[in-house]
């Protein structure tokens, strides 16, 4: 029962990761309709940008900002050098341009680090464990990018739903022109929008440096779960992306720890421990055929 | 039409006379290499052009279509397997190292892989249609890491190439000269496909799926019709890559591979009937250009195409029409 826990809190942890990622894409594509790949590139840099200056410095707190800054610069230049150009172009242009981006921000990383992953360093104070239940043993860092990034959701909901710049974002995906004709400087929402989801991916990396390797390729990686948890989620709904996100988080960390165990059961242990890692990261993609079948548009969208 | 119609045959014909009489030609050159990229070229131009029915004709955005380059290649690395095995793959289905079971087998198999998941992907469209199609051919993907009985993760080799009747296909250059041969017919298939009822029906749903619904058409069977043959080209192309390279991995599988599909599909002009086939010869060639040059060719090759996505409008195609001063 404890290890059942642990596991589901496994799942939440990285659950409110993938939220942190698909909450940005899914705002991006609700908002200026574009299709942006290269946002796990952004996740990338972050996770670049803390680990270096964690293990420069031997500061996490320090990194926080650098990671957050380095997201957002990058991510506003991508938007106001190429993203920009693709608002009025169709998915195709829009899928290969930042795939484009995808393979230079790539190869500019190994060129400025090398093949070899980083580490970056737990913050002081969270490097250990707590007892949350007796027998139940978790570490504080993973119980802190839970609570981050669950106050990151109530953050969003209360940005959307109470302020002034959320009232925009809410009107521009419902209707883009008519936020436009009535006066607003429909550019620099997106250049804000943009900013603001590449922070988030930023946050993601940042949080990801110190349980992840810091690699190259780490941002497609997480990407394409993000449009897995996108569709389930509905496109362009925030509220979906999150609970999609903690469905996904927690189906696929509950497959990759018990489905070896139950195969082991019936087939040889080498045998079972392959197909079961094989059959787990596909669980995540026959759940969402699955929602497909039922709720073509997604689970947390309305049928039009 | 920019070139005229009569010009267009007559520079089709003298390709393939160039394409016929590379290999002799390289050898004296002293450059083999040559003929063997030439076989890259003619396989994933066969892909690419395959991906182009969805994407040019029909306007359909997959970024998956390397989940059936590689499903083609694997149906002939698993086939050799059971053939050099002598055990039958699920217990009935005997193994083969026959180039003529094994072609339609993978054209077969990628067909129903294309069948399943286009009947999924297709009840959605836009940029779901596009998250969801990547999604499923990472699925595939994980699922042939997963097999560990056909390699795993290191892929599948395949000591000998398949084997045709009156054919030597130990040597390289028959190997190319059936590629080419393949590759003849199949533009002239689509050729033939481009021209039908068929693709005006998809080239109208592309425009408007609204007007060909009002119209009378069933767009969801046209389009998913259109998705299966288009899985079967690329099935195609990755039994003859299986032949070519005698080795199917997962690499086949891997999303950058849709990507590069893609990107040589617009590199030569999406909808064109032979832009695919130029852009993978220009994709190529650049790969092995800029490889030579620096290990980050990866670096060259995303400006380049940043470049042209963002200014070309219409692929190198349309650029070089427009610098010989003619509007595309």
């Amino acid at each position: 029962m404890t290890l059942f826990l642990e596991q589901l809190l496994n799942g939440l942890q990285f659950g409110v990761m993938l939220f942190l990622m698909a909450a940005g894409l899914t705002l991006i594509f609700g908002i200026m309709g574009i299709i942006n790949l290269a946002h796990g590139s952004i996740y990338m840099v972050g996770a670049y940008a803390g680990a270096l200056v964690i293990t420069e410095t031997d500061s996490f707190l320090l990194g926080i900002p650098a990671a957050l800054v380095v997201a957002a610069i990058v991510g506003i230049l991508m938007e106001v050098t190429v993203i920009r150009r693709l608002y009025r172009r169709d998915h195709l242009d829009q899928v290969l341009a930042t795939f484009a981006i995808i393979l230079i921000l790539n190869q500019a990383i190994t060129i400025l680090f090398g093949r070899q992953p980083l580490f970056a360093a737990m913050p002081a104070g969270l490097g250990g464990s707590i007892e949350l239940l007796p027998g139940l043993i978790y570490p504080v860092y993973r119980l802190a990018i839970i609570v981050v990034g669950l106050s990151v959701a109530a953050g969003l909901y209360l940005l959307i739903n109470r302020t002034r710049i959320g009232m925009l974002v809410r009107a521009g995906s419902t209707n883009r022109d008519m936020v436009r004709a009535l006066g607003v400087d429909i550019r620099m929402l997106y250049t804000i929008v943009f900013g603001l989801g590449a922070l988030l991916a930023g946050l993601a990396g940042l949080m990801a440096g110190p349980i992840l390797a810091v690699q190259v390729g780490m941002g497609e990686q997480i990407l394409i779960t993000t449009f897995v948890v996108v569709v389930i989620g509905g496109v362009g709904s925030i509220k979906g992306a999150f609970y999609a996100s903690l469905i996904i988080g927690v189906v696929d960390t509950l497959l990759r720890a018990y489905l070896p165990g139950l195969l082991r059961q019936f087939m040889v242990g080498s045998e079972a421990d392959a197909l079961g890692a094989g059959v787990s990261s596909m669980g995540i993609y026959l759940l969402m055929a699955l929602v497909l079948l039922a709720r073509p548009k997604g689970l947390f969208v309305a049928d039009s | 039409m920019p070139i005229s119609k009569l010009g267009r045959p007559f520079f089709a014909l003298a390709v393939l006379a160039a394409l016929i009489a590379l290999p002799p030609v390289a050898d004296a050159m002293g450059q083999p290499a040559l003929t063997s990229m030439a076989a890259r070229i003619l396989i994933y131009g066969i892909a690419a052009a395959s991906l182009n029915i969805v994407l040019g004709y029909g306007g359909m955005v997959s970024f998956g279509h390397a989940a059936f380059f590689g499903v083609g290649g694997y149906v002939v690395g698993i086939l050799y397997a059971h053939h050099a095995s002598g055990d039958p793959l699920f217990g009935f289905i005997p193994g083969s190292n026959q180039l003529l079971v094994t072609l339609p087998a993978a054209i077969l198999v990628s067909g129903l892989a294309a069948l399943v998941i286009g009947a999924l992907s297709l009840r959605t469209s836009g940029v779901q249609f596009i998250m969801i199609t990547l999604a499923f051919a990472q699925m595939l993907f994980f699922l042939f890491v997963s097999l560990k009985t056909y390699g795993g993760d290191d892929g599948l080799i395949i000591r000998r190439a398949n084997e045709a009747p009156w054919l030597n296909m130990r040597d390289k250059q028959t190997v190319y000269y059936v590629c080419l041969a393949i590759a003849v017919a199949f533009f002239a298939l689509l050729w033939r496909f481009v021209n039908s009822r068929f693709a005006n029906v998809l080239m109208g749903l592309r425009q408007s799926e609204r007007r060909m619904a009002a119209i009378g058409l069933p767009a969801y069977r046209y389009k998913l019709a259109a998705f299966v043959i288009s899985g079967m080209g690329a099935g195609l192309a990755g039994a003859l890559m299986a032949n070519f390279l005698r080795f199917a991995s997962p690499d086949m599988l891997h999303w950058t591979k849709s990507g590069e599909l893609m990107v040589m599909v617009i590199l030569g002009g999406v909808g064109t009937l032979f832009g695919p086939l130029a852009g993978a010869a220009v994709y190529i060639i650049l790969e092995s250009v800029l490889a030579s040059w620096t290990e980050y060719w990866q670096l060259g090759v995303g400006i380049i195409l940043l470049f042209v996505v963002l200014y070309t409008h219409g692929g190198v195609q349309a650029l070089a029409l427009r610098l010989a001063g003619r509007r595309p």
